[in-house]
């Protein structure tokens, strides 16, 4: 996720693995070795899968000829199965039109991320094309050359003279063999000791705007399926009755009134709160309205979250707690600046809000636990399940759902829903299977929140106008402490992940500060699509447009002149101002504004153009965006990425908000909590700086530099500063 | 029993009259395509036709349906929805694709009624329906080459 914390991962890994080459290669070898039983398989899609096939773990090829892909990485929309499809098909040549993907597990050899040095299989830092890049490439290509030499030698010919296409052998003989009727044979011969990979100049599917999603269709019709659409012979169906406020335990729930419900089952305790289950949805929550619950709150957070923001307030004022980066002598040098700029900007509680709400379905067979669901940690999640089942890993069998939006809730440390599925199946002794389904509210209320941050900021600049100091303090909650991964993303009492993009700042000025205080409330956080860049591109890219200001320089000017040690930013940002029309005055009524941000190794500059329609509105009118994001393996995926991100940072910016009155959380709905509409939405226009470099991400780097990009075209529009968020509570054009 | 006429076909179905047509869809009928994302009629992702009109299903009891004749996204047909779900698909707009249901169910109705609509329209139409993915720019441009395909 975070390139030092991978470094951490990848050190005692790298001592074992010579290449990423050799990882795959092995996995690929000792796949036929274990051809049978390698993979876990209900027997419905046994079934249809026809025989275990040996290119276990990564492609199969059955007897109709259909190609399944199984990915390391989880589908949440932002394309990773398609992207992987890609690469495995660039070299494999099969037919797009027999390729599916689905969630591959339970084999950390195989399909641990790459990004994190292979240690744990996971989806999140928008590492998935990173870490698939020579993956799956060489995943495609081995098998290409196994299908070759399979005909080569059922036909008597060298192989040098055999040819693919389309999921065809041939031989300019007139000899042809489709992919299925060679897979036999095929399987029979050894892994090739090296597999070539194609030069960039013969790519015929990376990198082409043409190509599209295989997985649309599905998409439209209705028949694409997520976890709430599981549906197993006897299955009920649970709903949650969580603590009002979080930290909050049953003391004790009366359910005597819900038997009456027609279809009500039982209603059972469980770590988190009371598990109300039914026959179907309807009925179970019919009978959860008549369940009473009594809550132990001794422990719970009991604070507004406006108090939580005054203490971060009054923290920013005083020393940090942790140093994250000093250079020279930022504060001597704001002392003996000619003109001191300060500012301190606070940011909300956001949640991820994701259209299906959170779920997943838990049942027990013969010794054998299986779980469906948006399984984005999927060694973390089968480990859990086993200990609440009381059995080992290799007896919880997961299906990999995809899901209906993502942005990183469902990474989660302890599994969340999924425990809370199988406690609720165990609950009922196994008796049948079970769907929990979180209910909007359940979701909305259910923390795991970007946490609340306070930056105060200072700038000095000299008689000149030159910026010699820079300090930022941030504080607010750690995502990591606490967790697996604390050790490898808190360092010296900095968590990376509250400090990306401010602790990096890439602008060269001579003197930099930047603090952290970490600070301790009840409020479960988490990483949220972009995660620490979500605020400090928000601080950092606002508070320099002021320092543009107070140096009467053009923003895209003074970026630049501060950039020149990073090429990447620079050339994002001129391609950015360059199609945006910058070095010409916007248009009557339109105002413009810059901001340019790194993170997940992509560099994306945006240049926001706004209206104001009638007075106190604000109509984002139109963004363009540069992004750098290394190789663009689909780049119709990196701008529907951009576009998206786009779309979800203004979101933030402009209206979400979770808040919390006495601890409880006061949004339950999308009539409180709202993310952007359509009418909201402005034009994206995208265009991708061309790249060589292996790919970097995509998934979230389009977030951050959205909302600095607008605020600072509301000031060229209103002359007001925005430095409290989101714009909806208080602001007005 | 309650008696419905879904996607063309009169069915029975074996639920109470207070349960929600969504619910009725989705666990009586085995219609998954139609997604629950808010329960509140704030999402859009449960939209049906209702003789032709997009409804909320959430918001809408099995019980008072009657001889209304109902569409899900598994029914949808016609010249209208074949050429949206086709641009749909040439265009890539879903990206997860669960609320694009909804969408497909909103955006077919507004051009069964308008020929050319224009962006005000769409928005207009479209505005219940949450994309948390925001491909709400391909939305727009979809509808719109919808409209042109259906004119040519």
């Amino acid at each position: 996720m975070y390139p030092k914390l991978f470094d951490t991962f990848s050190a005692p890994l790298a001592s074992v693995k010579p290449s990423r080459r050799s990882l795959v290669l092995g996995a690929l070898a000792s796949g036929l070795v274990l051809s049978v039983g390698f993979r876990w398989q209900s027997s419905a899609q046994a079934q249809e899968a026809a025989k275990p096939h040996p290119f276990n773990p990564y492609i199969s090829i059955a007897a109709d000829g259909k190609i399944t892909i199984y990915s390391s990485q989880f589908e949440m929309g932002q394309g990773a199965y398609f992207g992987i499809a890609t690469l495995v098909n660039e070299e494999l040549d099969a037919d797009w039109a027999q390729i599916n993907v689905v969630g591959g597990f339970g084999d950390v050899a195989a399909f641990g991320n790459l990004a994190w040095g292979g240690a744990a299989q996971g989806t999140g830092g928008s590492t998935s094309m990173t870490s698939s890049w020579e993956r799956y490439r060489t995943a495609g290509a081995a098998l290409r050359m196994m299908l070759a030499e399979a005909a080569s030698k059922a036909w008597g010919v060298p192989v040098s003279e055999v040819s693919t296409a389309r999921g065809i052998v041939s031989h300019p003989s007139g000899k042809t063999a489709t992919y299925a009727e060679l897979v036999t044979a095929a399987s029979a011969l050894l892994v090739p000791a090296t597999v070539p990979l194609k030069p960039r100049t013969a790519w015929t599917q990376i990198g082409k705007a043409g190509l599209k999603r295989y997985d649309s269709r599905m998409k439209t019709d209705g028949s694409a399926q997520f976890t709430i659409d599981v549906k197993l012979p006897g299955m009920a169906t649970a709903v949650i009755i969580h603590p009002p406020k979080f930290g909050a335990t049953v003391a004790s729930f009366d359910a005597s009134k819900a038997k009456d419900v027609k279809g009500f089952v039982d209603a059972v305790q469980i770590s988190r709160g009371v598990a109300v289950v039914a026959e179907n949805m309807w009925s179970a929550l019919k009978a959860r309205d008549l369940v009473s619950v009594a809550w132990i709150e001794d422990k719970a957070e009991q604070r507004n979250s406006a108090d939580i923001l005054v203490a971060y307030e009054t923290q920013s004022k005083a020393a940090p707690l942790a140093v994250a980066r000093n250079d020279g002598d930022a504060a001597g040098a704001l002392a003996a600046a000619g003109k001191v700029l300060e500012a301190s900007f606070s940011f909300p509680y956001l949640a991820h809000a994701a259209l299906e709400p959170l779920n997943a379905v838990a049942s027990m067979t013969d010794g054998t636990l299986e779980i469906w669901g948006g399984h984005q940690m999927p060694d973390l999640y089968q480990y859990i399940g086993s200990q609440i089942a009381g059995t080992t890993p290799d007896k919880v069998k997961l299906h990999v759902m995809k899901t209906g939006g993502g942005f990183g809730r469902r990474a989660v440390f302890d599994a969340d829903v999924v425990a809370e599925a199988v406690e609720t199946a165990k609950a009922l002794a196994w008796s049948r299977p079970v769907k929990v389904q979180w209910t909007r509210e359940n979701d909305m209320r259910g923390g795991r929140y970007r946490p609340a941050y306070v930056h105060a900021m200072k700038a000095g600049l000299d008689k000149d106008g030159k910026i010699i100091a820079w300090s930022n303090h941030i504080v607010g909650q750690s995502i990591m402490s606490g967790t697996l991964f604390e050790g490898m993303a808190v360092k010296n009492g900095v968590d990376f992940t509250s400090v990306e993009g401010a602790a990096n700042v890439p602008y060269d000025i001579p003197n930099v500060a930047v603090g952290l205080s970490t600070m301790q409330a009840g409020v479960p956080v988490l990483w949220w699509r972009a995660v620490g860049s979500t605020h400090t591109a928000y601080a950092v890219e606002t508070f320099l447009d002021e320092v543009a200001e107070a140096a009467g320089k053009d923003p895209v000017a003074l970026r630049l002149e501060l950039l020149d040690k990073h090429p990447r930013h620079m050339a994002a940002l001129k391609l950015a101002a360059e199609k945006a029309g910058w070095d010409k005055p916007a248009a009557e009524g339109r105002f413009r504004g810059v901001a340019v941000a790194e993170s997940f190794g992509s560099v994306v500059a945006q240049i926001a153009e706004i209206s104001i329609p009638s007075p106190g509105q604000i109509k984002v009118e139109r963004v363009v965006c540069a992004v750098d994001c290394g190789t663009a393996i689909n780049p119709d995926q990196v701008a529907a990425q951009m576009e998206g991100g786009i779309g979800f940072g203004l979101s933030s910016i402009l209206g979400e908000e979770i808040t919390l009155t006495a601890g409880a959380v006061d949004q339950g709905n999308y009539d409180s909590y709202t993310p952007l509409r359509i009418e909201q939405m402005p034009k994206v226009e995208v265009h991708i700086v061309p790249s060589e470099g292996p790919p970097t991400g995509a998934g979230e780097p389009g977030v951050p530099p959205a909302g600095p990009a607008l605020a600072n075209a509301v000031y060229q529009a209103t002359r007001k500063r925005i430095r409290t968020l989101p714009f909806s509570k208080g602001f007005t054009a | 029993m309650i008696k419905v006429n879904i996607n063309g076909q009169d069915r029975e179905v074996d639920a109470e009259p207070d349960m929600p047509l969504l619910w009725a869809i989705r666990d009586v009928l085995n219609l998954t395509g139609t997604k629950f994302g808010c329960g509140l009629a704030q999402c859009g992702a449960c939209t049906v036709h209702l003789d032709g009109q997009p409804i909320r299903s959430c918001q809408t009891a099995i019980g008072d349906v009657g001889a209304g004749r109902i569409t899900t996204i598994e029914g949808v047909s016609g010249k209208v929805a074949e050429t949206v779900q086709a641009v749909w698909t040439e265009l890539d707009v879903p990206q997860c694709g669960y609320c694009q249901s909804g969408q497909i169910m909103s955006a077919v109705a507004l051009l069964e009624q308008n020929r050319k609509p224009q962006d005000s329209d769409i928005d207009e139409a479209l505005s219940g329906n949450l994309c948390r993915c925001a491909t709400y720019a391909r939305i727009r441009s979809a509808v719109h080459e919808a409209a042109r395909r259906l004119e040519a």
